[in-house]
C-alpha cells in the first residue's frame, strides 16, 4: 500500500527479513486467487505489533482486507473473523515476540479449534520494533538491551512448541527462500486446519543472523538451517520432534497431521446436524416463559 | 385486614437449597397470579457458607427484595441469629428443628422438614413442606400452589404423576405444620387479575432475549459470576444457520475475537464481570480506534481484583466508560430493572451497529440473577439496525470523513486496513499531528448520533433532584415516592443512557441546585462524572455487597436534604 499511500510513515531496514514474507504471501495469495476463482477481498490478514505486523500496509497488487491490531492477539481476532465467517481465507502475521511471548497463550487454544487458519511468524530473534530487546527466540548469552551481560534464560524451541501444542501443520522456512517459502504458505492454507508457518526473518539493524543461518564457507560457520531430507515422514509425530529437536533448524514441512482430527468448520456443521437444532424466535423463548 | 406484600427469607447454608428455595416460592405465587421478585445473596463457594434467597410476594408491581421480613425459614443458628434483626414487628420464624432448637421467642416453630420429607419417601420434597408452611401462615390459596405443582412437574415423563402426587402431599403436609403452629402473619390480598401474558424472567435471560431480538448472530465469551448465566443461555439458544457461540480461553481472547468477528460484519456480544472488563481495556480501545461495532455485557460484581464475586455493586461505571488507556469514552447503556435489561441490551446492539464501536452494557448481579414478573415484552418492537456497508464508491478509503461512514465487509468491496494505530483515512499508521486530532475528532464525532437516550422527568420544578442509576432505581423509586406522600419537593429523573447522557436531561441536571446520586459504590462515581459535567451533584453511597434499603435511602435523602441550605 505504501506506494501509493504518502502518509504511510513505516519502512523496513534495507535487508530486513521481513520483505520476503510480504512478496511470498502475494505471491502465495495470488495463485489461490486464481486457482479457487475467488476475489482478493475473501481475504483476511490479521497483523500482531511489531516490524513485522506492518506488512499489511506494505502490501503490493491486489489488496486483501487486514486488521492490524494490538501487540499478541492476532491469534484470537482470527477465531472471531473465521469462526463466524467460515466463507474468508484468514492469515495472521506476527513476529517472534507477539506470537511466542505475549500472545503464546493463544497458540494452544486456536489449535485444538483447528480452524482453517494459516498463521505466519517472523522470527528474528529480536524485538525489532523497540529496539532490540531480548524475545522467547534469543540465543542464550546474546547481549541486547535487556541482556546487557549476555541472556540468561533458555531459549524457546518455537517448533517443538507447537507440536506440543496441537498444531496439526507445521513449516519452517527461511525468509530468503522466497519462492518455496510462497509455496509453503499456499499450501498451509489449503490444509484444512490450523497450520504454522514458522520463518527465520533476519533482523538487520538488531541481530543480524544471516551468516549464522546460512553458514559462511570463509569464515568457518556452519549453516544452522538444514533441509529436510525426503526421507523424513511428515505425517509421524515423533519423528517430527526428532528431527526439530536442535540446534539445527531443519526447513521444509516438518509435520501435518492426518484422518486423527476434524476441522473447526466441518466440527460445527457436524454438530448442528447431529443436534438439529434450530433457532427459535425470541418471541416462542419468551412464551416458553410465560407463567 | 390483609397485606400487599409478603417477604420471606430463606436463610442458611450455601448448597442447602435456601436460594431455590425462595425462587420455587416466587415461582409458585406468581403462577397464582401475584407479583414476584427474588433476591439472593451467597458467598463464592459451592457447599456451605452463609447464604440467603427472599421472594417478595405482592398483589402490586414491585419495586424492591423488601426491607423487611414476614417469615423468616432459618436453616442453622448462624442464620436464625444474623437474619432476626430483619424480621418486622409481627413475622414469624419457622425453623429447622432438626438442626437447633428456638427458645424464648413465641412467634417461632420448629419443622423437622428434612426428617417429614425423608419418611414420606420424597426427600427432596422437604422445601416444598416449608413452603406449605408458609402458605397456610400467610393465607396463600394453596389450590394455585398445586395448580403450580402440577405444571412445574408435567414433563411427559412416566414418573411425573408419582413426583406431583408427593409434591402435592408434602404441600398439605407443610400445611398442617403450619395450622398446628397456631401462628400468622396478616394474610396476603388477593392476587390481581392481568390483561395480557406475562413471564418469570431473569435480569439475564431479558438481557440475552433483548440482543437476540435486535440481531445478534455471534456470541464469545469466557466463564465468570455473574456473568456466566449469559454465556451458557447463548450457547444453548443461539443456534441454527449463521450463529455462532464459542467460549474463548480468556477474556482478553473474547474481546479479541469480538472485534474479528464485529470487523468481519457480523453483530456481536460477550458477557464479563469486572476482573474481565478489566483484561478487555486494551480490545475495547481496539474497538474504538478501528470502530469496530460489539457489544460488552459487564455484570457488576464487588470490589477490585477478585473483590466479591457473587455480590452486587455498582463500581464499575469508570472502568465502563474508560475502559483502557487514551482518549476514549465507550458509550454506556445500564439497566435498572429486568424489564429493562431487555430494551436496554436491544439499544446497545443498535447504538453499536449505528456509531461502529463498542458499547457496554452495564448490568448488576442483582439485576441479572433476580427473577421477576413481567408483562410479555413485545419482540416485534425491538428495533434492528445495522451499520451501513460500504458499496465501495470511496474505494479503501473507510476512515474518509468526520462521522459515521460505510463500513466494508470482508468479501465485499472496499478492502482496508482496519487500524488500532493512529490511521489515515485508508487505516495506514501515520504520526502526523494534524491526522491524530483529525482522526480523534471523528471518533469523538460520531458519538453525536447517539444523543438519542430518553429519561423519566417527573416533579421537574423541584430545585432539589434525585437521579438514581441502574439497579438502584427500584428502591431509589420506592424512597421518592413516600418522601412526595410526605410532602417533600424532590425532584425525580432517571435514564438507562449514561453515556452520551441525553443532553435534554443534562441540561434540567445543570439547572438544579443539588442533584442526588444513590450509588452502590464507594467513590460516587456517576455524582463525580456529572460535578465534572457542571451538575452540583452529590452521592449517596452504600458499599455492602447488597443493595440499598428502601428505609435507608430514605432516611439518608432527608438529611442529606436538610444539610443542603
Ligand atoms: C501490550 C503491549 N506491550 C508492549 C508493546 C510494545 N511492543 C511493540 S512491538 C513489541 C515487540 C516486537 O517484537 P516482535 O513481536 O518480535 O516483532 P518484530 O518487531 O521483531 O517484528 C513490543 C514489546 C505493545 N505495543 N503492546
Ligand atoms: S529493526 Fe529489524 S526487524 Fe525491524 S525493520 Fe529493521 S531490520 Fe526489520
Ligand atoms: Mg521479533
Amino acid at each position: 500500500m505504501s506506494k501509493r499511500n504518502a502518509l504511510y510513515d513505516f519502512k523496513w531496514c534495507p535487508g530486513c527479513g521481513d520483505f520476503g514474507v510480504k512478496v511470498a504471501i502475494e505471491q502465495a495469495l495470488a495463485r489461490r486467487a486464481v486457482e479457487n476463482q475467488e476475489s482478493i477481498e475473501k481475504t483476511v490478514i490479521v497483523a500482531g505489533i511489531g516490524c513485522s505486523g506492518n506488512l499489511v500496509h506494505l502490501q503490493e497488487g491486489p489488496q486483501p482486507f487486514a486488521l492490524h491490531g494490538i501487540h499478541g492477539r492476532a491469534l484470537p481476532i482470527a477465531y472471531g473473523v473465521k469462526g463466524p465467517r467460515p466463507d474468508l481465507n484468514v492469515l495472521t502475521v506476527g513476529g517472534d515476540g507477539d506470537m511466542l511471548s505475549i500472545g503464546a497463550e493463544h497458540i494452544g487454544p486456536q489449535a485444538r479449534r483447528n480452524l482453517n487458519i494459516t498463521t505466519i511468524v517472523m522470527d528474528n530473534g529480536i524485538y525489532g520494533l523497540t529496539k532490540g530487546q531480548a524475545s522467547p527466540t534469543t540465543n542464550v548469552d546474546v547481549v541486547t538491551s535487556t541482556t546487557r551481560y549476555g541472556k540468561l534464560d533458555d531459549k524457546l524451541n518455537p517448533l517443538m512448541a507447537y507440536l506440543g501444542l496441537g498444531v496439526g501443520y507445521v513449516v519452517s522456512e527461511l525468509s530468503s527462500r522466497v519462492k518455496p517459502l510462497g509455496e509453503a504458505i499456499k499450501a498451509a492454507m489449503d490444509y484444512p486446519g490450523f497450520s504454522v508457518v514458522h520463518v527465520q526473518s533476519p533482523c538487520t539493524t538488531y541481530n543480524d543472523t544471516y551468516a549464522i543461518l546460512k553458514g559462511d564457507e570463509k569464515k568457518g560457520i556452519e549453516p544452522l538451517a538444514f533441509p529436510i531430507p525426503d526421507t523424513h515422514d511428515v505425517t509421524n509425530l515423533h519423528a517430527a520432534m526428532d528431527l526439530v529437536q536442535g540446534p539445527r533448524i531443519p526447513i521444509g514441512l516438518v509435520y501435518r497431521r492426518e484422518g486423527e482430527s476434524v476441522a473447526a468448520d466441518q466440527r460445527l456443521l457436524d454438530a448442528k446436524i447431529r443436534t438439529k437444532v434450530e433457532q427459535k424466535s425470541v418471541d416462542a423463548l419468551l412464551r416458553e416463559m410465560v407463567i | 385486614m390483609s397485606s400487599k406484600n409478603l417477604v420471606v427469607r430463606f436463610a442458611g447454608e450455601g448448597g442447602q437449597g435456601v436460594v431455590g428455595g425462595a425462587d420455587l416460592m416466587a415461582s409458585a405465587a406468581a403462577t397464582g397470579g401475584y407479583h414476584v421478585l427474588t433476591f439472593s445473596t451467597f458467598p463464592s463457594q459451592i457447599k456451605g457458607g452463609p447464604a440467603w434467597g427472599q421472594a417478595r410476594v405482592s398483589s402490586e408491581p414491585i419495586l424492591t427484595p423488601g426491607d423487611w421480613l414476614d417469615v423468616l425459614v432459618a436453616q442453622n443458628q448462624y442464620a436464625y441469629d444474623t437474619n432476626l434483626p430483619d424480621l418486622r414487628e409481627g413475622g414469624i420464624v419457622v425453623y429447622n428443628s432438626e438442626e437447633f432448637e428456638v427458645t424464648g421467642n413465641s412467634r417461632a416453630y420448629g419443622i423437622a422438614a428434612d426428617k417429614m420429607a425423608r419418611e414420606a419417601g420424597n426427600p427432596l420434597a422437604s422445601t416444598i413442606i416449608l413452603i406449605g408452611a408458609v402458605a397456610q401462615m400467610a393465607g396463600i390459596d394453596l389450590n394455585a400452589i398445586e395448580a403450580f405443582i402440577v405444571k412445574r412437574w408435567t414433563r411427559g415423563r412416566a414418573s411425573d404423576k408419582q413426583i406431583i402426587d408427593g409434591n402435592i402431599a408434602a404441600l398439605r403436609m407443610g400445611a398442617e405444620e403450619g395450622k398446628k403452629s397456631g401462628l400468622s402473619v396478616t394474610p396476603l390480598d388477593p392476587p390481581p387479575v392481568h390483561a395480557e401474558p406475562r413471564v418469570m424472567i431473569r435480569g439475564f435471560e431479558a438481557a440475552c432475549l433483548g440482543a437476540m431480538a435486535a440481531g445478534l448472530d455471534t456470541f464469545i465469551g469466557y466463564p465468570i459470576s455473574p456473568a456466566t448465566t449469559m454465556l451458557t443461555f447463548m450457547e444453548q439458544n443461539l443456534v441454527g444457520k449463521d450463529k455462532f457461540v464459542g467460549q474463548a480461553s480468556s477474556e482478553i481472547e473474547s474481546i479479541a475475537s469480538l472485534v474479528g468477528a464485529g470487523f468481519a460484519g457480523r453483530k456481536v456480544m460477550t458477557s464479563t464481570a469486572g476482573p474481565g472488563l478489566s483484561l478487555m481495556g486494551e480490545g475495547l480501545g481496539l474497538a474504538w480506534m478501528a470502530e469496530i461495532p460489539l457489544v460488552v455485557c459487564d455484570v457488576q460484581r464487588g470490589g477490585p481484583a477478585t473483590g466479591l464475586p457473587t455480590k452486587t455493586e455498582q463500581s464499575d461505571l469508570y472502568a465502563a466508560i474508560n475502559p483502557g488507556h487514551g482518549d476514549m469514552s465507550v458509550p454506556v447503556i445500564a439497566p435498572g430493572n429486568p424489564e429493562e435489561a431487555f430494551w436496554a441490551a436491544g439499544h446497545a446492539m443498535n447504538w453499536a451497529e449505528r456509531y461502529q464501536g463498542p458499547v457496554i452494557l452495564l448490568s448488576e448481579a442483582s439485576i441479572a440473577e433476580r427473577a421477576q414478573d413481567i408483562a410479555i415484552p413485545d419482540a416485534s418492537k425491538m428495533k434492528q439496525e445495522n451499520r451501513v456497508v460500504s458499496d465501495g464508491k470511496v474505494g479503501n478509503r473507510r476512515y474518509a470523513g468526520d462521522s459515521v461512514t460505510p463500513f466494508p465487509v470482508p468479501g465485499g468491496p472496499g478492502a482496508y486496513v482496519a487500524n488500532g494505530s493512529e490511521h489515515d483515512e485508508e487505516g495506514d499508521t501515520t504520526h502526523l499531528p494534524n491526522i491524530h486530532v483529525q482522526m480523534t475528532d471523528r471518533r469523538f464525532a460520531k458519538l453525536k448520533v447517539l444523543e438519542d437516550g430518553t429519561f423519566e422527568a417527573e416533579r421537574t420544578s423541584a430545585s432539589i433532584a434525585l437521579l438514581p442509576w441502574g439497579g438502584s432505581k427500584g428502591s431509589a423509586l420506592a424512597a421518592w415516592r413516600e418522601l412526595i406522600d410526605e410532602g417533600v419537593d424532590l425532584g425525580w429523573y432517571y435514564t438507562m443512557f449514561l453515556n452520551p447522557l441525553p443532553p435534554a436531561l443534562l441540561e434540567a441536571l445543570q439547572a438544579k441546585r443539588l442533584v442526588l446520586v444513590p450509588e452502590l459504590n464507594y467513590l460516587g462515581q456517576l455524582a463525580a462524572r456529572l460535578r465534572s459535567m457542571g451538575v452540583n451533584a452529590q452521592a449517596i453511597t452504600q458499599y455492602t455487597g447488597l443493595p440499598f434499603k428502601e428505609a435507608d435511602l430514605k432516611s439518608a435523602i432527608r438529611e442529606r436534604m436538610a444539610a443542603f441550605k
